[in-house]
């Protein structure tokens, strides 16, 4: 019996290391689009028209789970109709935080995208792990430029010297209100300023919501931090990658402000992930900042509710917002076929120009004049891109998504869980930060 | 085939001479043969696997980067460096892992012990107590983490709501811990007690009648002949919960995330993070191996406790 029992237990250690281990193994041959003979030279440059090869399919990967989902899949729809017989669009829609790890995995093993969306702060890490390919031409052929972009999201696209994403949206953080709460202390909206916003919030309070502002300790509290960061006059990461900077003196402030929330009693502590959202869903909060692409996701799943939606207020001093923006990229998986790379480019143009219709998936779109398109004027998220300036996005520094994780989030959840103070927490989070800084500096060959 | 070669070694049961001619003696690889399936698949699916996961924890080994260069065993100096950002949040976790099964497993042995001697009495309505406490295991852990996470959340669940509670079970220690516990107790409670009840079943009759007829009291009877009867299942059962708990990856990831901070962020949800999310499969390996050489520390201790306790 023992006997038996040993190797049983042995095997079953030895699970837990195979996992790993048979996992590794599918990274094996990864050399796909790290090669110097990179595939894609065999394709002729694109310079806009329709596709003319043979009939070709894409997979086609995105994050668009939530109320954006239906109006993408509407988008495709109408696409493989219009080129059917031509090009043939599979789609795979998964949780962002599922495609990132995936992705790159899945493209080594040949299973992954050959096109996909990703965040424009992704596509320097992506970039530099080979697992996207240039589209220059593309841009050229879109007659893309910079002027008709907020900057940010237009260089957010460039890694050494090659663009590798063509832009189709800007997303932010925004402030989502409860309009029957605000009746009831005589607003109609929520105030811009620090002193409108916490004078409203006391106001709350005394009208019986007994937390009308609950602070997450999880997403999305760090782009919380982040947007006061930028308020307060900080900034996140030195220009050549090497240093953190949010532990400083603006860092400080944000942070002990959104602690300063629990203090005062308008949130409860140690709020749970996603319980603020839910219990705004619920008519319990009346503030709360979460991103435009809930939009949506409130019409059809929160119908009785009355809601608002504006900029964030500005506690800091200075307007910032916490933005992203969703692009179109190429993967080295469609590389392998000439192809299959000219068909790619050509649906990301034509998605690329789509982007008033995408704005009724409830996106900002990046482009300048898209925007002002009396067709999405009236939409809700279009009075949040009324500053420009106010965006603020991730710098595209390969492996920054890593330090944000191990570093940013973890210091901004043990404030809020009261674990450490503001300052503590956020000094032990730069030192790991820089460490890591150092680690993708060095890894990445920047 | 055993049968007629145990036959032919008694004394006396065959001619030496006749039966090397009548039933030819077995070649030398016959049982490599029929055992052939077995190495294959072990060596394909379990060793290789092993020895490639650990050839790369001896490299800075990342997914996608084309360059895979040799470190030696500098990941696992990293892990035992508290200065490294990998080596304090390994042995966090670590420690995660171990508060877990320190505080899961003797629930997880007592619990089913009781539930498996109440349900091996005789009662009416016996199969559906069974099939009751056995349910919440047929759940997969998405469904558990789900639930118990909505019904655990401290400012909208319904478990302070009934109860007139103000503990955030799913961002506060010990609070969450207590959660993960009584979550994995009722969720895993079910198949202990069906192997503690097969092995119940398994004591003979006659030991209980004897001991009765001897005139021993129900806890005597217990201690001096369920216990020792069910010393072997004990074993496996011990060993195979601790096991199980030292992996226990789904109900933190789903029901605290983590939370609060890292504090309950398991070993196998860290190397998971570190070789799958990150893509640094070499400090991942590098911690699996040494998550593993821990376990099997563990395991070894646990079955030296049991042999010294089967002395007289």
């Amino acid at each position: 019996m023992s006997t038996s029992l040993s190797r049983r237990s042995f095997l079953g250690l030895s699970g837990a290391v195979g996992l790993t281990a048979a996992l590794t193994a599918c990274g094996g041959g990864t050399k796909i689009g790290a090669g110097s003979s990179a595939p894609a030279s065999a394709a002729p440059t694109f310079s806009g028209g329709e596709y003319t090869g043979p009939k070709v399919t894409l997979d086609y990967w995105n994050g668009f789970t939530g109320g954006d989902g239906p109006h993408m899949r509407a988008m495709l729809e109408a696409f493989n109709k219009e080129f059917a017989g031509r090009i043939e669009v599979r789609n795979v829609t998964r949780r962002w935080e599922d495609l990132y790890p995936a992705m790159p995995t899945a493209i080594a093993a040949g299973k992954g995208p050959d096109v996909a969306v990703i965040h424009n702060d992704w596509v320097g890490t992506f970039a530099a792990r080979r697992t996207l390919l240039p589209l220059d031409d593309v841009v050229s052929a879109l007659s893309l430029s910079e002027s008709d972009f907020i900057p940010a999201v237009w260089n957010a696209g460039v890694y050494q010297g090659k663009r590798y994403s063509v832009p189709l949206d800007v997303h932010s953080l925004g402030d989502y209100w409860n309009r029957s709460h605000l009746e009831k202390i005589g607003l109609s909206e929520a105030p811009a300023d620090r002193a409108g916003y916490e004078d409203a919030l006391a106001q709350l309070k005394k009208a019986g919501i007994a937390h009308p502002f609950w602070m997450p300790n999880k997403w999305p509290a760090h782009l919380m931090f982040m947007s006061l960061l930028w308020q307060h006059g900080g900034e996140l990461y030195s220009d050549d990658g090497t240093r953190a900077l949010w532990g400083s003196e603006p860092g400080v402030r944000a942070l002990s402000w959104m602690v300063g929330q629990i203090d005062k009693g308008f949130s409860p502590a140690q709020v749970a992930q996603d319980s603020q959202y839910a219990a705004f869903k619920n008519d319990k909060v009346s503030f709360t900042w979460d991103g435009i692409w809930q939009i949506n996701d409130l019409k059809t799943n929160a119908r009785s509710l009355q809601w608002g939606l504006g900029p964030i207020p500005n506690i800091g001093g200075s307007a910032a917002v916490w933005s992203s923006s969703h692009n179109f990229v190429m993967t080295s998986q469609a590389g392998k076929d000439p192809h299959k790379v000219q068909a790619a480019k050509f649906f990301v143009d034509h998605m690329g120009r789509l982007s008033t219709e995408w704005a009724r998936a409830g996106m900002i779109p990046a482009r300048n004049s898209a925007r002002q398109d009396p067709s999405v004027a009236d939409l809700p998220q279009i009075r949040l891109a009324a500053d420009l300036d106010a965006f603020h996005f991730l710098p595209p520094l390969p492996g920054v998504g890593d330090v944000q994780s191990k570093a940013l989030e973890l210091a901004v959840a043990k404030a809020v869980l009261k674990q450490a103070s503001p300052s503590e927490a956020l000094k032990e989070g730069v030192a790991t930060a820089d460490k890591l800084l150092a680690e993708n500096k060095r890894k990445y060959g920047q | 085939m055993s049968l007629l070669t145990r036959a032919r070694d008694l004394p006396g049961a065959a001619e030496p001479g006749r039966s090397a001619t009548r039933t030819p003696r077995m070649r030398p690889w016959t049982p490599y043969a029929f055992l052939a399936p077995y190495l294959t698949l072990f060596a394909v699916f379990m060793l290789l696997p092993i020895a490639f996961g650990g050839w790369t924890s001896l490299h800075e080994w990342d997914i996608n980067l084309p360059a895979k260069p040799f470190v030696g065993l500098q990941n696992y100096a990293d892990l035992f460096d508290p200065a490294s950002v990998d080596g304090a949040r390994f042995w966090t976790a670590m420690r995660a892992t171990g508060i877990f099964t320190v505080a899961s497993v003797p629930l997880l042995i007592v619990l089913p012990l009781l539930v498996a001697l109440l349900m091996n009495g005789r009662f009416r309505g016996r199969n559906l107590y069974r099939a009751v406490y056995f349910a919440p295991y047929v759940l997969g852990v998405a469904v558990v983490g789900l639930v118990w996470r909505f019904l655990l959340d401290g400012n909208i669940g319904l478990v302070n709501h009934y109860l007139g509670l103000d503990v955030q079970w799913t961002t506060d220690v010990p609070a969450a811990w207590v959660a993960l516990v009584g979550v994995t107790v009722w969720w895993t409670l079910g198949l202990n007690s069906v192997i503690f009840l097969a092995g119940l079943q398994d004591i003979p009759r006659e030991l209980h009648e004897a001991a009765m007829v001897d005139g021993a009291s129900a806890w005597h009877r217990f201690r001096a002949v369920t216990l020792p009867g069910l010393r072997p299942v004990t074993v496996f059962v011990v060993n195979a919960t601790i096991l199980a708990s030292a992996n226990m990856f789904g109900q933190s990831y789903l029901i605290t995330g983590g939370a609060p901070a890292d504090q309950t962020k398991t070993a196998i949800y860290l190397i998971a993070e570190t070789g799958l999310r990150q893509f640094d499969m070499g400090t991942a390996s590098a911690m699996s191996f040494v998550l593993a050489g821990c376990l099997m520390v563990v395991s070894a201790l646990v079955f030296g406790a049991f042999r010294e306790r089967s002395k007289p």
